[in-house]
Parts: structure tokens; C-alpha cells; sequence
């Protein structure tokens, strides 16, 4: 079942189209990923499903129903541009937000305890939010947002202004976080943590959706027919188009492309009957080349 | 708790648990009750140094006029000035050198002294020649007992005020202590608009700008935000305000406890005749200070009292809504500017309008000024005390309740739009538009 349905997402700003036509289905229980250059609609979007605008037509169903700003107190939202009162202390800051989202003041407490030992900031508890870093504001941040323990989360950017020890310890809250069941947005510009973290992904540009669908298969549609082939002895199949030949010991390496149309069996079946094979493996386009490829693209179409 | 008390909450406490906010409500009390007492106090240290005057006087006509008081003595010298001039230690205060008959020449006196004469002293003396030449010069019209007419003649009129009530009981009013009365409160209202409006406005620039609003909007509406932030802070000036009034009472009653049996009436009337004749008080004259009294007891301070929260918060609610909505509506501090210009305006004119007011206090332009939502809270708080129709009250403080609904909505509108805009300069033509754009929900 589809934790949240988009259908025909429409909204206008005055004189510019911030939506169009923007539909998703983002199964429960999973990571979906929602990618874009700066300025395609991916924060309208995540504005809508979270109640803090209204779509001009279309609707927004979350678990089946239509969404209600009541139910948007089990989305749980860390928006790209992060922020905090400056002049409050961290804890009392927290335990505000926390009751705001509906928690009483002392399963709030209780969730913070666990929360800020467990990312080992408790230390922080009685500072100003200004006597922090931005990253550790960041991190006091991402406990707000998950302190309720929402079903559905959405992150804007969580990565960005992150080192790589924390980008690290984040990543893993995340994907611990859909073990115990819940369903994650997040909008990043960030490809590698797409591929390692994502299992569905909407690609948003110039306020329309122009790629959609699970990673592995996005990657596979998007498969140019290069291989990384390791063999025995030199190799010269016919028709394969040999884009790079890398002598190594006793072994070669080649990048080659196959002939139109070839499958993966056709193309190991006839180096196979030259050499032996080593090495047999297709090179799939990574996120980034996926996303620089279709917004170049759809760019150069408008 | 609901959510807007949760709001309502977090504004109150962190601006009550302000350093500055402590200072403040701690320190002004103080400096209230200081303004009242130090005078009193002051009038209690007499300076007992008697200064010498020398009287030069070389006519030989004025041997026998000064007479002098605790402050002031004088001594007569036949020695010319010079040896004064070059004398090490100086034994007098200043010497008064008369070098011709003052009928004839009235510049002819002078007083010399190493430090620049008071006026104190210079009125003192003068005042003395001039009684002596007047009474000289009518001594030479040769008419008999006139000095006895002239004193005869000489009145001072106290034109005392009563105020007729509504049954037609006769109150003994006091056109001075209204002046006051609505003069002070005019101006805590105007003072409390402008200070707490601008903590709002602030208030909201600072969530916008520290994008913390985009949290709080995804859990609250923006309407409960706001009106969090107005109701928060206006709590927090009528919690100012409160602690001014009991702790200034508290202070100058103990004071007056401490002090209370060497501070007599007397002295109280000479201080505050010398130093409020800018506020008109007939003090100095026999009788006037009971009669004060009788008006202050007369005074309905639950009346006013009720009034003057009724239209501080009308007035501060107007003009909070408008205040938020400008906030909400610029990306930074420094833009408040222009937009708020427009709001503080009416405020500043409504001050004039209520000094105005206070001298006609049912003329034109008070009435007026009295009816308009914008200058109402202020101009009303000085009409007052001079009393005022009922049905002027209820208008006025209608049109006022339905201007800050009116303002809040439209303030709601504008904030819902502006506190998620960022990066656009804003124009007015734009705000509006904001209060006609419908958003679907």
C-alpha cells in the first residue's frame, strides 16, 4: 500500500507554474527519493504534503485519506533551510518543538534523554542555540524531527553542512528509522547517498516530473551498453566497440560498448568463445550521470 | 495544553526571563519613585552656609533696606570696592556696589563675585531695591495711606472647578490633576504600542529569518502564531506594567514610612510649586493642596482603570496585527523601516492630538481623534478624566474592537503569505494583494 499518493499536483505563484501536474506514489516503508535542480518545485512540493501550503488543484492522500492538517502532526519535517531560536536554550527548545507536534512534556523529556545521549550531545542541553555550530544546531535539529517518532519523515537536504563522521551516523538513523517501519522523503542533490540510501526516486525539473521509478531499474533503463570485460588474452570481438584497452598482468581490461540490441548473454557468450573471462561487468550509469543527463536534456527540449 | 497556549507560553517566559526585561521593570520603579521622593528629600537638607553680602553703597540712600534671611547677609562697607577685589581670603559671597539713585537710574547696581551670581541671589537683592524705589516713588506722590489701598487692591483669584455628576451631585474636580491623570496615561499607552508593537514586529522578523517558522508552521497554523506572539507579549507588558505600579507604590510608600515624619507638607508644596509650574499645579496657595486631595479622592480610578486596559489592549491589538503583518512580510530587520512608518505615524500624531485634546478636551478634533481606531487609545485615555459621554465611550471603543478584528484578519492574511517569502522585495500593492488572495484549504 502507498503510504502517500500525490495526484495532479498543480500550484501557481504569481505569473510562475511552481508544479505541474506532479503526481507520486511513495510506497510505505521505504526511502523515496526526490531529486532536482535548484528552483524545480521539490520545496513547493514538500510544502504541499506538509499542510503549509495549499495546492491550487490535485490532491494529496496520505495512508488512503485525504490529508488534514491533523494528520499532519505524524509527518515529521527537517526543511532545508534549518532553523532555531537562537537565543533559547537547546533543551527547552526542543521540549517546545516536541510539544508542539502534540507530545505531552513528559514523553517528551523522556525521548530527548534517549535521543541526546544516544547522539551523545546531552552536554548541550542548557547552551544557546547560538553557542552551537552549525552542525551540531543540525543535529539538534534532526532529533526534533524524529523525536515524535512520525510515520512518514521528510528530509529537505539533510546532508548539507554535515562532516563525513556525522553524514555517516545520520545515514544509518535514517535507514534505522525504516527498519522500524517508517516511510522517508528526501529531496537531496546529493547522487551517491541516492544510490546507497534510496529505493524509489522522482526526478523534478522546470516544475514537472520528468523521471520517475525504482533506482536499480532507472540505472538499468538508463544503461548505455558499456562493460567492464577482464580477460585472459587479448580479445577483438566483432562488431563490440572497444572504447578502452588497459594492459595489466598476465590479464587485459577492456571498456567496451555492444552491439545494438545485444543482451548481456549475447555479448559474455561471444568474448566467452575468445578468451577466458575474468572480470564480466555491465556499467551502469550512476544517479549523477542519470540527473545531469535528463536536466541537460529536458533543458535543451524547453 | 493547546498549542496556542504552548506559543503563548514560550513568548511570555523567554522575554519575562530576559535580563534586560528584569532590569528594566525592576530598575524603573526606582527611578519613578526617586523622581517623587528626591525633591521631598532634597527640600529637607537646608544648606544653613550663610553668605555675606557686602553692600557698597555710595549714595548713602540704601543703608537701611536689606534685610536678610537664613540664606543671606548683609554688611555695609564705606572701604571702596578695590580692596575687596585684591583681598587673599575672600570673607563674603559677593559685594553690591550702588553708584547712584536707582529712581533716577535703575541700572546703577551691580553685584560682583568671583563665581557667576545666582539668580537666586540676584532676585533676591533686586527684589528687595525694587520694593524699596516703588514704595519711594509712591511715598512721592503724597498720597495718603495709599500703601494701604494698594494692598487693598492687590488679588489673586482661585477659580475652583466643580464637576456636576450625573445626578447632578456636585464633584469637586480638578481641570490639573485630569491634565495629569489623562496625560499619563495617554502616554503608557502610546509608550507601551510603540515598545511592545516593535517587540512583535521583531519577533516575527526573527522567526523568518531564522527559518524556524517552517518548523513551527508545519505543527501550527500561522494564525495561531501570530496571535501566540501578540497575546505573549501584550501579557508581558500588562505584567511590566503591573510591577511599575505595585512596586513604585511600595517603594514610595516605604519611604515616605522612613522619612515620613520630617517630610512635611509644606516643603512638598514649595518643591513642586518650583518644580512643576509646566504642569499648571495651583500649589503654594493656601487651601489649594486640600482641594487637590478632595479631587484625587473624588477621581473614579476604577472607571478609568477599566478603560485604560480596555483601550490599551484595543490599541495595542490594532496595531500588533499591523506590526506582525509588516514583519512577516520583509526578509530582515533593516526593511521594517519603510513599512513601518505608515504604522508609527498615526501613534505620533495621536500624541499631539491628545496634548491638544487636553486643553478641549470636547472639541473637534478630540472627538474625532477619539472615534478614529488609530489615535482613539491614546486622544480617549486624556478625555477622560474630564468625563465623557457614555454613548462617546461605547462608540469609540466599538469602532475599536471592530478595527482590530478587522486589522487582525487582514494582518493574518498577509502573515500567512509573507512568513514563507523569502527573497522578494515587497510593495504594498503587493501586501494587498496578499489580502485577496484566496488559498484553498
Amino acid at each position: 500500500m502507498n503510504h502517500l499518493e500525490v495526484k495532479e499536483v498543480v500550484k501557481q505563484y504569481s505569473g510562475h507554474l511552481a508544479l505541474d501536474r506532479v503526481s507520486l506514489d511513495i510506497p510505505e516503508n521505504s526511502v523515496y527519493g526526490l531529486l532536482g535542480p535548484n528552483g524545480a518545485g521539490k520545496t513547493t512540493l514538500i510544502r504541499i504534503i506538509n499542510c503549509i501550503t495549499a495546492p491550487d488543484s490535485g490532491e494529496v492522500f496520505l495512508n488512503g485519506k485525504r490529508l488534514t492538517p491533523q494528520a499532519v502532526q505524524r509527518i515529521g519535517y527537517l526543511p532545508e533551510e534549518r532553523g532555531l531560536y537562537k537565543k533559547m536554550k537547546v533543551g527547552e527548545q526542543a521540549l517546545y518543538l516536541a510539544q508542539l507536534k502534540g507530545m505531552t512534556k513528559n514523553d517528551a523529556l523522556k525521548a530527548l534523554k534517549f535521543w541526546f545521549e544516544k547522539f551523545e550531545i546531552q552536554a548541550w542541553w542548557n547552551k544557546k542555540v547560538e553557542e552551537l555550530s552549525k552542525g551540531m544546531a543540525q543535529k539538534v535539529q534532526f532529533v526534533t524531527t524524529i523525536l515524535h517518532k512520525p510515520d512518514l519523515l521528510i528530509f529537505d537536504e539533510p546532508f548539507s553542512g554535515f562532516d563525513p563522521v556525522n553524514t555517516d551516523l545520520l545515514k544509518r538513523e535514517i535507514l534505522s528509522l525504516k527498519d522500524q517501519g517508517a516511510t522517508i522523503i528526501f529531496s537531496t542533490h546529493n547522487m551517491a547517498s541516492v544510490e546507497e540510501l534510496c529505493d524509489t526516486i522522482s526526478l523534478i525539473d522546470h516544475s514537472r516530473i520528468v523521471l520517475q521509478g525504482n533506482v536499480e531499474d532507472i540505472r538499468a533503463a538508463h544503461a548505455t551498453g558499456t562493460y567492464r570485460i577482464v580477460t585472459r588474452t587479448p580479445i577483438q570481438p566483432a562488431g563490440v566497440e572497444i572504447l578502452d584497452t588497459r594492459d595489466r598482468t598476465r590479464l587485459v581490461e577492456y571498456t567496451v560498448k555492444a552491439k545494438p540490441g545485444q543482451t548481456n548473454n549475447e555479448l559474455l557468450t561471444q568474448v566467452a568463445s575468445l578468451s577466458e573471462v575474468v572480470v564480466f561487468e555491465e556499467l551502469l550509469p550512476s544517479m549523477n550521470d542519470i540527473f545531469i543527463d535528463v536536466v541537460t536534456s529536458s533543458n535543451r527540449q524547453s | 495544553m493547546s498549542k496556542i497556549s504552548l506559543i503563548i507560553k514560550r513568548e511570555y517566559t523567554t522575554r519575562v526571563m530576559k535580563p534586560s526585561f528584569i532590569l528594566l521593570t525592576f530598575l524603573t520603579p526606582v527611578l519613578i519613585a526617586g523622581m517623587i521622593m528626591l525633591p521631598l528629600f532634597l527640600a529637607q537638607i537646608e544648606d544653613d552656609t550663610v553668605n555675606n553680602i557686602v553692600v557698597i553703597d555710595q549714595t548713602g540712600m540704601y543703608r537701611e533696606v536689606f534685610e536678610g534671611n537664613e540664606k543671606y547677609a548683609f554688611e555695609y562697607s564705606d572701604q571702596p570696592i578695590e580692596t575687596y577685589r585684591e583681598q587673599e581670603d575672600k570673607s563674603f559671597a559677593a559685594i553690591l556696589l550702588i553708584t547712584a539713585d536707582l529712581s533716577v537710574n535703575p541700572s546703577a547696581a551691580t553685584l560682583y563675585s568671583d563665581q557667576q551670581v545666582g539668580v537666586d541671589l540676584k532676585s533676591f537683592v533686586a527684589g528687595q531695591l525694587d520694593a524699596f524705589v516703588e514704595e519711594q516713588k509712591l511715598a512721592a506722590l503724597n498720597i495718603p495711606d495709599f500703601k494701604k489701598i494698594a494692598d487693598e487692591i492687590k488679588s489673586d483669584v482661585d477659580v475652583k472647578t466643580v464637576r456636576w455628576g450625573k445626578d447632578g451631585e456636585e464633584k469637586m474636580g480638578s481641570a490639573e490633576l485630569a491634565i495629569i491623570i489623562g496625560m499619563i496615561a495617554a502616554f503608557v499607552i502610546y509608550m507601551f504600542i510603540v515598545v511592545y508593537g516593535a517587540q512583535v514586529m521583531s519577533g516575527v522578523v526573527q522567526e523568518k529569518t531564522s527559518r524556524i517558522v517552517e518548523v513551527i508552521i508545519s505543527s501550527v497554523k500561522p494564525f495561531e502564531l501570530m496571535m501566540g506572539k501578540i497575546v505573549g507579549i501584550a501579557m508581558v507588558g500588562l505584567t511590566q506594567f503591573a510591577l511599575w505600579v505595585i512596586l513604585t507604590l511600595i517603594i514610595v510608600s516605604s519611604l515616605t514610612a522612613v522619612f515620613g515624619t520630617s517630610v512635611d507638607m509644606d516643603s512638598y508644596q514649595q518643591v513642586q510649586g518650583m518644580n512643576m509650574t509646566a504642569t499648571a499645579l495651583p500649589v503654594s496657595e493656601e487651601g489649594v493642596m486640600p482641594e487637590l486631595l478632595t479631587a484625587l479622592a473624588n477621581f473614579n480610578f476604577v472607571e478609568t482603570g477599566i478603560l485604560f486596559v480596555v483601550y490599551f489592549l484595543g490599541g495595542y491589538l490594532l496595531y500588533a496585527s499591523l506590526f506582525a503583518a509588516v514583519g512577516s512580510a520583509v526578509d530582515n530587520e533593516t526593511d521594517t523601516q519603510q513599512f513601518s512608518l505608515p504604522l508609527t505615524l498615526p501613534i505620533i500624531f495621536a500624541v499631539y492630538a491628545a496634548i491638544y485634546s487636553a486643553e478641549n478636551p470636547d472639541g473637534p478634533l478630540a472627538f474625532w481623534c477619539s472615534m478614529i481606531p488609530f489615535t482613539s487609545p491614546i486622544v480617549m485615555m486624556v478625555r477622560l478624566p474630564f468625563g465623557v459621554d457614555f454613548w462617546q465611550i461605547a462608540l469609540s471603543i466599538g469602532i475599536l474592537i471592530l478595527s482590530f478584528l478587522g486589522s487582525t484578519w487582514v494582518a493574518a492574511k498577509i502573515y500567512r503569505t509573507g512568513i514563507l517569502m523569502y527573497g522578494k522585495k515587497v510593495t504594498w500593492k503587493e501586501m494587498i494583494k496578499w489580502v485577496t488572495y484566496k488559498e484553498k484549504s
